[in-house]
């Protein structure tokens, strides 16, 4: 496995070969890339700015990936994460997974990005022609993670 | 104890971290939000709504009956947007 948090760009196509290099038993690369919109709230994005929790980032990422590990076959998980400034079509985020068989690499896949959107610490920030916001949690991303059975993490 | 912020409450605080000493009170994540409210119409404010809050002790998320020690570092804020 393997988890990146980090400000440069990646090349999507040398990661997702990078997943089957040297595993022969690998028979699915499941792969999904989060960008950039060009629109929020009906307004133009001019930019995106991305912050983290240094330390517990790299520690979440890591228990999400071995909960996906815990619960499908898997030969290997790629995450990396972008922070910083962002402009639109820019890519954020790539989770990758690498199994024997589709059906585990599908499902691993879409667990891993609904788990890191309300687990892994990043706050995006929305910069437009009217200023700039903090994005607010969204409950369509709870539910997304709690049809995978996420525990609750509210201090309240 | 060292305490640290982050997105809104990080802006609205002014400040990224800070140094405090834990107070005979705090025992827990609970107590601590109790003690933070009381600092001040600033830390009143943007604590107010404890469903908006996340807590990480020493990088991993706590409930409110969570221990809190001197030795901690502690992390509070808003529900995550990452992805």
């Amino acid at each position: 496995m393997s988890v990146r948090v980090q400000r440069e760009d990646f090349d999507v196509g040398r990661e997702l070969e990078s997943l089957s290099r040297g595993r022969p038993g690998v028979g699915a690369v499941v792969s999904f890339v989060g960008l950039v919109r060009d629109m929020v709230s009906e307004r133009p994005l001019l930019a995106l700015e991305l912050e983290h929790y240094p330390g517990m980032t790299e520690r979440e990422l890591a228990a999400i990936d071995a909960e996906a590990r815990r619960r499908w076959p898997l030969e290997t998980v790629l995450v990396i994460h972008r922070y910083g400034r962002l402009t639109p079509g820019d890519r954020i985020v790539l989770v990758a997974v690498a199994s024997a068989h589709r059906n585990a690499a599908f499902e691993a896949c879409q667990f891993l990005i609904d788990w890191l959107k309300t687990r892994a610490p990043f706050w995006k920030s929305e910069e437009t022609t009217a200023g700039s916001h903090w994005v607010e949690a969204k409950a369509a991303d709870d539910a997304a993670a709690a049809r995978w059975g996420a525990p609750e993490i509210t201090c309240g | 104890m060292k305490l640290l912020y982050f997105a809104w409450l990080r802006t609205k605080l002014g400040l990224a971290e800070e140094e405090v000493t834990l107070p005979e009170t705090v025992h827990d994540v609970a107590d601590l939000m109790t003690w933070m409210r009381d600092r001040g119409p600033l830390y009143a404010a943007a604590l107010a709504n404890p469903a908006v809050i996340r807590v990480a002790v020493n990088q991993i998320y706590a409930r409110p009956h969570h221990p809190v020690t001197a030795s901690d570092e502690i992390a509070l804020f808003p529900p995550v947007s990452g992805g």
